[in-house]
């Protein structure tokens, strides 16, 4: 074999033992690597009530309400399979509103019940202009 | 491939290539800039902030395939021990890692006003961060050994490892939750409306090229830098 086929072969041999172990950590990490738990992952995995999690999914529709004092806000996340009632207390992203997805970082007060101290907002990867948009997607806002 | 081993005959194609891709690559960016800044709709929900789109996507692309380019030199300096490999990759080095940090810096001020935040360590943003790193340390090292009169291997097994971060990047939307969102554009189509879309390919093909010129110039100036360095120590002057 020619030296420089036998290089070849090493450096493939090595890149593929390369890849091989990567993917190893990569499905190892699956679970841990996650930044946020699904309503239903909380409920299944019996997160305890004040330990400090993530809690993501969607602002269920119709469920948003603001409390009397003005800046308190209840409303429940869903990811389809679960939904988990959620309160915070503070300004929230522009993008947080109802049917669009949000991150809440807090802790559950009871089962089911979760409090939050920081609300993010995630949005999807489809965009469009608001003439397409149109009334398809039009959500409660928190805005006037 | 080998008929570019001779860096006469690469520079006699890389010297009038530079402009021309670097003029090109500028007028398309800018083109493509002008007009998602003033055409395009704005977003239903970002709004405006959506127009940061038009850099950070050409930006991560940039980052990204600034390393695989980087892998392919490694590739080629390690099997066939190409004479030009270690210097397009240690050219390429440079603008990646400025893309790689431009594509943060646009993320953040991004993620600001849509998300509510500067920065979490969710999977993408970690593992953009880290080949940005990554960057930083093989500029060191391909500048260390290459001080040394040492070869350019070391450099070449570091960039060929790197590479494993790139479907790290590329999958931690799929593999993890993140708070970044998914992939928009695929092979078969993209979840961004038209009218939104159509400078994107614009001000990435503009980046690409600039991108590419800028790595030839690069190119030429390290094969410049090492002739005068050979010709310093024939006339055994100083150093």
């Amino acid at each position: 074999m020619k030296a420089k086929n036998q290089r070849l072969v090493l450096t493939l041999a090595a890149l593929g033992a390369l890849v091989a172990a990567a993917l190893l950590a990569m499905s190892a990490l699956r679970n841990q690597a996650s930044f946020f738990y699904s309503p239903a992952d909380a409920l299944r995995d019996h997160v305890r009530p004040g330990q400090a999690i993530r809690l993501g999914g969607m602002v269920e529709k119709g469920s948003l309400v603001r409390e009397p004092d003005g800046v308190t806000i209840d409303f429940r996340v869903t990811d389809g399979a679960a939904s988990v009632a959620a309160r915070y207390t503070g300004i929230v992203p522009d993008l947080f509103r109802e049917g669009s997805g949000v991150v809440a970082e807090g802790r559950f007060v009871a089962p089911g019940t979760f409090v939050a101290d920081t609300i993010l907002a995630k949005h999807d990867e489809k965009y469009m202009p608001p003439q397409i948009a149109g009334s398809m997607h039009e959500t409660k806002s928190l805005k006037p | 491939m080998h008929a570019f081993a001779n860096p006469t005959r690469f520079l006699s194609l890389a010297r009038p290539l530079t402009g021309w891709l670097g003029w090109a690559g500028a007028v398309l960016a800018l083109v493509g800039i002008i007009a998602g800044l003033t055409l395009t709709p704005r977003d239903y929900l970002q709004g405006e902030t959506v127009r940061i789109m038009y850099i950070h996507v050409p930006a991560a692309w940039l980052g990204m395939a600034g390393w695989g380019g980087i892998a392919a030199a490694s590739v080629a300096e390690l099997v066939w021990r190409h004479p030009l490999a270690a210097i397009a990759a240690r050219a390429t080095a440079v603008p990646g890692a400025v893309f790689a940090a431009i594509c943060l810096a646009s993320g953040s001020i991004w993620g600001r006003p849509t998300w509510g935040t500067w920065w979490e360590w969710d999977g993408r943003l970690t593992s953009m961060l880290v080949l940005f790193f990554l960057y930083i340390a093989y500029i060191a090292l391909a500048d260390a050994s290459a001080d040394r009169g040492g070869g350019a291997r070391v450099a070449a097994i570091f960039g060929l490892v790197g590479a494993i971060n790139l479907p790290i990047i590329h999958f931690s939307v799929l593999w993890w939750r993140t708070l970044h969102q998914g992939q928009s554009i695929g092979f078969t189509g993209s979840t961004i409306a038209p009218s939104i879309l159509w400078p994107l390919p614009l001000t990435t093909i503009g980046f690409t090229l600039l991108f590419t010129a800028i790595i030839l110039m690069r190119m030429r100036m390290l094969l410049a830098n090492a002739k005068l360095e050979a010709r310093q120590r024939r006339m055994g002057g100083a150093a």
